[in-house]
């Protein structure tokens, strides 16, 4: 099947105006006969499922927590994106165009990127006529900040908590909707399998979480928002549940997966404590305006901060090494993530990691500079002719705690270090994945009437995605875009009637359902879950992670392919099927994982280029910065899955770029 | 990063396997659980050892483990959310209990929030009284008018914040001796009644709320402060003032 990304004709600003007016459209009572299916209750999903049941469809909505607001969305931090330019700086539709595209190094569409920055400035008076408390400045109008990589300020932010806000702005268009009748809510749930009927996306199979049953549930069109795949590391940002089965289950009846090793590597999140870890927690990347990153420059120092023999505040000014201001003087601590992160990883792996853990990873961000200088500043300020040190301490630190106070308690708390008196020790850790499910300009995958939007699809960051830009994003696709283009799909639909679910195709998927999930309360094995996951995790983040080869990602694609079949031999899942297990849940999910993974480092091994997140160190510059190569790369890689991941077939669609010229990122 | 040496503990749980069976406190003793893990990683190892030896692990909620999504939901040591202050239980972590200590841990106590599995309750009363009027009425059809029209109050924007912020965890009920739902439903109208845009339909928000919250068997609000002590976002007990406040408005305007 050739891959058609049915981009508008004519102009880039006016592709998506033309386009409405041009797609078909459902009437108002047509569109009470047309059942809709949302997986996924975060910000793509939510604000998806609540248009289109205010457009007037009967939507049916699924999330696996006990309720659609806890969606993992509900954990971003620092802001949203708008091309507002209420700061008058200059800000445009263009310029977010532009700063998308070249963030993302050059590896997305441009119709797409473009659309996202056009509409990004109807979400903000949309979330606000929602009441979603946006910061606001003393005359009572919207407040930004800045964020890395781009030089305006555009970023709309409710402390830091915005993903929170933005989300329950989601959730209480969902209840309205809900009260009314227009959404049925399923909590609990979890998809597990895509019913295609003559070829077209009809329904799913979900697992009531709480009782076990297999249910069966048809519509005219299924949507996917069940977000990120990063737990395929273990350790990662993502939520304890998140996962990837909802989009695998997809590819495997036919949807391709784009881009599968485009992962995002945050710079500053908490370091690994130990093998009893969970989960990873980010410290927000505006800690970087403030925080200088340095390593000891003498690999003995280093040492003696593992042992706990040296204090980092010991240690002298001319013995550290800055290594981000060394690298890139102008840009600095300020980097765009994928480079901050490489450049860490770089420093530890030479021996100079400050955290005494198994693999010794971790460097400093450290305050006290800017400490200093804010208190100079403030002391001057408060006329104070002669400060003492320790006048200067107090009033740096106050300023220091206006600012990031709560992340420095949430630091303070995980780590029982006080960060106003010593270094934050950080690493970089699994944050967000670009790639995703393949879809058109109308956000359908390559199964008829199945749609993907959100994190779970690869569209709009191509390898290496800006901050603030994935909440803008889901919010995108869920209010704005997905409404409209899934019109032109369901007109078709207007007197098919209700989809039966007592047909071959239903029996068939459920059965496929059910027989994986017998297999594994059978299954007489003596190892846990977590056990495969760890495993997996540590293949992934060794081999796959934030630098790869080639020699290194043919050993992960074998070394995952026999950790799947172990798992499948040895894995031991406690209790029954038709009750609440949540190992049964997890276990599901890496079996997912374990498929995914292969395939994941299969796509890094073919993409023989570095760009955005992926790292080939075959592919760098003599002063070791990622080099990209145009000429034979500038493709989205679409894979078909054909029974196993080592036969997936890559299909190939090519990058156009019209309106931008393509350059090399340079922050030097 | 500490490398104290790992503590002793012993754990009273509470297991009922499913809502019409009677559950009960087992006891289980775990060793060398490190200071720096966090309480839910200490379940995790509890459950690891539980599977190995062939038992059924201790089913809890969780999901974001950093305090933000609501999910985690315990009573340790007669505490919602444990002994720490301002933090949910994920947040909280093993250097809060000494080597030696027993801990007990329980699901959340409340009518209106049942029992599914050992330390699972069903919170989906919330959702209803969400249901009920926890939204503004506006069409999302990206025709609304520029966010910057009406300028909000420096003041009144971040208290509403503040009132936003509310997680939905359920803490308040299970620290209250009537399981009121106040603190929870009050962050919710205070939120709408400090903003502009909630203005509209605000008498019937709080009467529709408050309504759904007593036909759910939440209790009413003596006014103890239980709630506001171990609710973990610190959400302030003026706001089950301002919803009376609201409330009475709403009542003698009809
Ligand atoms: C710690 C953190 C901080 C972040 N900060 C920012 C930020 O400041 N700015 C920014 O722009 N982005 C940020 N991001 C990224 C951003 O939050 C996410 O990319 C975005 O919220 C994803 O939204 P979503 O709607 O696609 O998916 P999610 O919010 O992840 O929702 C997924 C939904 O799918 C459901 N689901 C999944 N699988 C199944 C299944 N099989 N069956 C049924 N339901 C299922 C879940 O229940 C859930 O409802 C951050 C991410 C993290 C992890
Ligand atoms: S008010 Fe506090 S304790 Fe109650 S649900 Fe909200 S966050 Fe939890
Ligand atoms: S697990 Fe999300 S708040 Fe505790």
């Amino acid at each position: 099947m050739s891959l058609d990304s049915r981009i508008p004709e004519g102009p880039l600003s006016d592709k998506w105006t033309n386009h409405k007016n041009n797609i078909r459209l459902v009437n108002p009572a047509n569109k009470r006969n047309i059942d809709v299916i949302v997986v996924g209750t975060g910000l793509a999903g939510g604000s998806a499922s609540a248009t289109l049941a205010e457009l007037g469809y009967n939507v049916k909505a699924f999330c696996y927590q006990d309720s659609p607001r806890r969606a993992h969305s509900i954990a971003a931090q620092g802001g949203i994106n708008a091309a507002k330019n209420y700061q008058g700086d200059g800000d445009s539709v263009y310029r977010l165009f532009y700063d998308t595209i070249k963030g993302g190094d050059y590896r997305s569409r441009e119709a797409n990127t473009y659309r996202l920055a056009e509409v990004s400035t109807n979400i903000i008076d949309q979330c606000v006529a929602q009441g979603v408390p946006f910061a606001r400045d003393y005359g009572g109008l919207l407040d930004n900040r800045s964020f890395g990589g781009v030089l305006v300020s555009r970023t709309f932010y409710a402390k830091g908590q915005t993903g929170q806000q933005l989300l329950l702005g989601a959730y209480s268009a969902m209840n309205r909707q809900i009260a009314k009748g227009k959404i049925q809510m399923y909590n609990r749930h979890e998809m597990l399998d895509v019913v295609k009927v003559d070829g077209k996306a009809r329904g799913i199979i979900a697992r009531n979480l709480v009782t076990g049953e297999i249910e069966r549930h048809s519509a005219h069109a299924v949507v996917l928002a069940s977000g990120g795949y990063g737990n395929v590391f273990f350790l990662s940002t993502n939520a304890m549940g998140s996962n990837v089965t909802a989009a695998w289950k997809a590819h495997r009846r036919g949807a391709y997966m784009a881009n599968p090793c485009y992962t995002q590597i945050h710079p500053t999140c908490i370091p690994v404590h130990g093998t009893q870890q969970s989960k990873l927690t980010l410290m927000s990347e505006s800690l970087r305006n403030d925080g200088r990153i340095w390593v000891p420059k003498k690999k003995e120092d280093a040492e003696a901060v593992r042992a706990g023999r040296l204090k980092p505040t010991a240690i002298k000014e001319e013995d550290r090494d800055y290594y981000l201001e060394r690298r890139y003087p102008s840009f600095g601590n300020l980097v765009p993530r994928d480079v901050a992160s490489r450049a860490a990883k770089e420093r530890c792996d030479a021996g100079y990691g400050v955290v005494d853990n198994d693999t010794k990873e971790g460097v400093f961000l450290d305050f006290s500079s800017a400490i200093e200088r804010y208190g100079k500043e403030e002391a001057h300020v408060k006329g104070l002719k002669n400060p003492t040190k320790e006048d200067i301490q107090r009033l740096g630190k106050n300023v220091i705690e206006s600012k990031y106070g709560n992340l420095f308690e949430m630091y303070q708390q995980i780590t029982d270090e006080n960060p106003y008196e010593t270094p934050m020790k950080i690493y970089p850790a699994v944050h967000y994945t670009m790639g995703g499910i393949w879809v058109d300009y109308n956000l359908m995958t390559t199964v008829p009437g199945l749609y993907a939007i959100g994190e779970a699809n690869f569209s709009d960051h191509g390898a290496n995605r800006l901050g603030a830009s994935a909440l803008m994003q889901g919010l995108a696709d869920g209010y704005f875009v997905l409404p409209y283009t899934i019109g032109d799909y369901l007109a078709d639909d207007i007197r098919t009637g209700k989809i039966p679910t007592d047909t071959p195709e239903f029996e068939e998927a459920e059965r496929n359902v059910r027989d994986q999930i017998d297999r594994l309360v059978n299954n007489n094995g003596s190892k846990t879950v977590d056990y495969f996951h760890k495993k997996l995790g540590l293949i992934m983040w060794n081999k796959v992670g934030m630098a790869r080869t080639k020699e290194g990602l043919n050993e992960a694609i074998n070394e995952i392919a026999a950790l799947r079949e172990e798992f499948w031999k040895e894995v031991r899942i406690p209790g029954t099927a038709e009750e609440l297990n949540q190992e049964l849940e997890k276990a599901g999910r890496v079996a997912d994982f374990l498929e995914l993974g292969e395939l994941f480092a299969r796509d890094a091994l073919e993409r023989e280029e570095s760009c955005g997140g992926h790292f080939r160190e075959e592919y760098k510059t003599e002063e070791g910065e990622a080099l990209r190569r145009d000429d034979e790369f500038a493709y989205v890689s679409s894979w078909e899955f054909t029974g196993k991941p080592s036969e997936a077939i890559l299909h190939k669609e090519d990058l156009q770029f019209d309106n931008v010229e393509l350059k090399t990122r340079s922050y030097k | 990063m500490s490398t104290a040496k790992g503590m002793k503990l012993t754990l009273k749980v509470w297991r009922q396997k499913n809502a019409e069976s009677k559950g009960n406190l087992e006891t289980y003793e775990l060793e060398d659980v490190s200071p720096d893990s966090s309480f839910l990683e200490m379940l995790d190892i509890l459950n690891d050892g539980l599977i190995q030896k062939g038992e059924t692990p201790v089913e809890f909620d969780h999901d974001c483990r950093e305090g933000i999504c609501g999910s985690c939901s315990l009573y340790i040591n007669g505490e919602p959310h444990g002994p720490g202050r301002r933090i949910t239980t994920c947040q909280l972590h093993m250097r809060s209990f000494n080597d030696g200590d027993t801990i007990y841990v329980e699901p959340w106590r409340a009518k209106a929030f049942p029992v599914i599995k050992d330390l699972v309750v069903d919170r989906s009363a919330f959702d209803r009284i969400q249901h009920a009027g926890g939204y503004i009425s506006v069409n999302t059809s990206g025709n609304t008018q520029d966010a910057n029209a009406i300028p909000v109050e420096k003041e009144n924007a971040d208290q509403a914040f503040d009132a936003a912020t509310c997680i939905g965890c359920g803490a308040c009920v299970a620290a209250c001796k009537n399981a009121s739902a106040s603190l929870f439903v009050s962050a919710k109208i205070s939120q709408y009644a400090l903003l502009p845009q909630g203005q509209v339909e605000a008498k019937d928000r709080v009467q529709n709320m408050v309504k759904q919250a007593q036909e759910e068997g939440f209790g009413p609000c003596s006014n103890t402060g239980a709630c506001e002590i171990e609710c973990p976002k610190g959400i302030s007990l003026e706001n089950i003032a301002r919803m009376n406040r609201e409330y009475l408005a709403a009542s003698l305007a009809k």
